[in-house]
């Protein structure tokens, strides 16, 4: 054998398959990966982009513009009162309508059923799922609030806007994100597509999500049991006020824990 | 194993030994998939036991996950993610991965690593999937359909990589239908139809081991319906005689001169006229003909 099939035989071993050696990797390392990837996929996606930013940004600065040329009374600055529910909008556009058609896609195409024979615990896969969205809505807040200093915000809630508003947006993460996974588990990718995006243009005009709820006149008092309205009231309670909405914290945690029960009984997997 | 009133499985019963190579053989609708797919832990029998590396498959999932690989039959990747994203994904999943430029070589995903996969060709979303089952090291591995969809270049590559893992001391169980994959592959074979295990043994033993030849007969006119039982008569009891369809007989039996010379006389003493006469050995493909009278692939 001459030197040269030497070394081509040895480069072909080095191709051959090593022995087993199975294991699954440290779990925070898995739950690091499903996030990393999952938060890479969501800001890889033009329409969820689309739906994540550029529609709370227009209705940002449209609703700022609107204010001024109609002469609109909103109780407020336009930007103050504006701007916190746009940064509910973008809570309600992330842990619902994109987390809800991701996860119906996943499903159709099999993924969660190949990640439920994976290394990756149910517990792995959601926890990743919920820190994605928090990296996602970080981003969008910090757009939304780029653009609405801008247009002239100035948050009058004092010290305790912050935790107000993080808590309020937590919650409405939760209460979204469940009945988002739980219309995503149930129905089929296509009708989860439709759904979704139906409900956020029904939310988005009528569920007092920008709008305060003082707008809608009479259906105002109903609103405020929605998850939208709650998300909407909570943060601007906080980021208006300086004031914690008890009731809408409440209604939040309230459609979290509902949705929660109803996601883990009915999600289907496959 | 039922679905609604449809028994997909039923009193199956097999055991694979460490360090094989085991194929479910089967056509479609066997029971192929529901069989794999209650080892991996998908499906909880409704009557029965599964045990996999000792372990309950439902009750004990968590413990069996990380030692076993699992290639689907179809799907199992984010619609949009990048081939090679994807394996590298699974691959941090996984305590002690292959690098994952080892496998984009050897199955040849580079021609495709930048598409997302839901524009990836059937045979390159397979070849992922084989990908992802292997990556993580498993010392079992349960891939369904391996090299459906697959061109016979990237059947023959499927072929070697899962010879090597065998050599390497993975035990692998693979359903197919195709006839080929199991008798290159497979150390044992376990022929399926209906839910229940019709024949089991290694290729060797099911097609030859009884010393026995086929004989495919094709005529030109229609058969009466009584020429098989008139045929095997004829030919004596050692003979199995089976109609694949009007036109064409499959005799399986003694592998000798007398057997040809018999089938040629009664087509002479019956008026048919053959239309082609070959003797050959038994393969996969009438060992299943033979036994469930009916053709593996349409």
């Amino acid at each position: 054998m001459s030197g040269l099939d030497g070394l081509d035989q040895r480069g072909a071993d080095d191709h051959r398959m090593p022995p087993p050696a199975p294991g699954a990797a440290p779990l925070l390392q898995q739950v690091r990966a499903q996030a990393a990837m999952e938060t890479r996929l969501m800001l890889r996606n033009g329409e969820q982009l689309l739906l994540a930013v550029v529609i709370p940004v227009l209705a940002l600065v449209g609703g700022v513009a609107a204010s001024r040329r109609l002469d609109i009374d909103l109780g407020g600055r336009a930007v103050d009162v504006l701007t916190p529910g746009v940064l509910a909008l973008a809570v309600l556009s992330t842990s619902f309508t994109s987390l809800a058609i991701a996860t119906g896609f996943e499903r159709r195409y099999g993924l969660i059923k190949r990640l439920g024979a994976s290394p990756l615990p149910r517990h792995g896969l959601l926890l990743g799922k919920v820190i994605a969205l928090f990296g996602v809505q970080v981003l969008q807040a910090a757009v939304i609030c780029a653009v609405a200093l801008a247009l002239g915000w100035s948050p009058d809630g004092g010290w305790v806007a912050i935790p107000v508003a993080l808590v309020a947006a937590f919650l409405g993460t939760m209460a979204f994100g469940s009945l988002g996974l739980l219309m995503a588990g149930v129905l089929r990718a296509e009708a989860t597509l439709a759904a979704a995006n139906l409900v956020y243009l029904l939310l988005l005009m009528g569920g007092g999500v920008v709008l305060p709820r003082e707008s809608y006149g009479a259906a105002g008092d109903v609103l405020r049991f929605l998850p939208s309205g709650a998300l909407g009231d909570g943060l601007r309670a906080g980021l208006v006020d300086g004031r914690c909405d008890a009731v809408a914290m409440v209604v939040l945690t309230a459609w979290a824990v509902v949705g929660a029960v109803l996601a883990g009984r009915y999600f289907k997997w496959e | 194993m039922q679905y609604g009133d449809k028994v997909a499985v039923d009193g199956l019963s097999l055991s694979v030994a460490t360090g094989s190579v085991t194929a479910v053989l089967g056509p479609n609708g066997a029971g192929k998939t529901t069989t794999l797919e209650t080892c991996e832990g998908y499906r909880r029998p409704q009557a029965g036991s599964v045990r996999v590396l000792g372990l309950d498959p439902v009750t004990q999932r968590r413990q069996l996950l990380p030692r076993i690989g699992v290639m689907l039959q179809a799907g199992g990747a984010w619609s949009g993610v990048r081939a090679e994203e994807m394996l590298r994904h699974v691959a941090r999943l996984h305590a002690t991965p292959l690098p994952v430029q080892l496998l984009v070589d050897r199955l040849g995903l580079d021609e495709c690593g930048r598409t997302p996969y839901r524009r990836l060709s059937g045979g390159q979303q397979q070849r992922l999937g084989l990908a992802m089952a292997v990556v993580g090291r498993p010392e079992l591995l349960f891939v369904d359909e391996p090299t459906a969809g697959m061109d016979p270049q990237a059947r023959r590559t499927t072929w070697e990589l899962l010879g090597e893992l065998r050599d390497a001391g993975a035990t692998i169980v693979l359903t197919t239908h195709y006839l080929e994959e199991a008798e290159r592959l497979a150390d044992q074979v376990h022929v399926i139809d209906r839910g229940r295990v019709i024949a089991s043994g290694s290729p060797f033993e099911l097609t030859r081991a009884r010393g026995q030849a086929t004989i495919r007969l094709v005529v030109t006119e229609p058969f009466p319906p009584a020429a098989p039982a008139s045929l095997r008569r004829t030919l004596g009891e050692a003979t199995e005689v089976t109609a694949i369809n009007s036109q064409s007989l499959l005799i399986t039996g003694p592998a000798d001169a007398h057997t040809l010379a018999k089938v040629s006389a009664w087509c002479a003493e019956h008026g048919v006229l053959p239309e082609s006469l070959t003797l050959g050995q038994r393969t996969l493909e009438d060992v299943f003909l033979q036994l469930t009278g009916r053709e593996l692939e349409s």
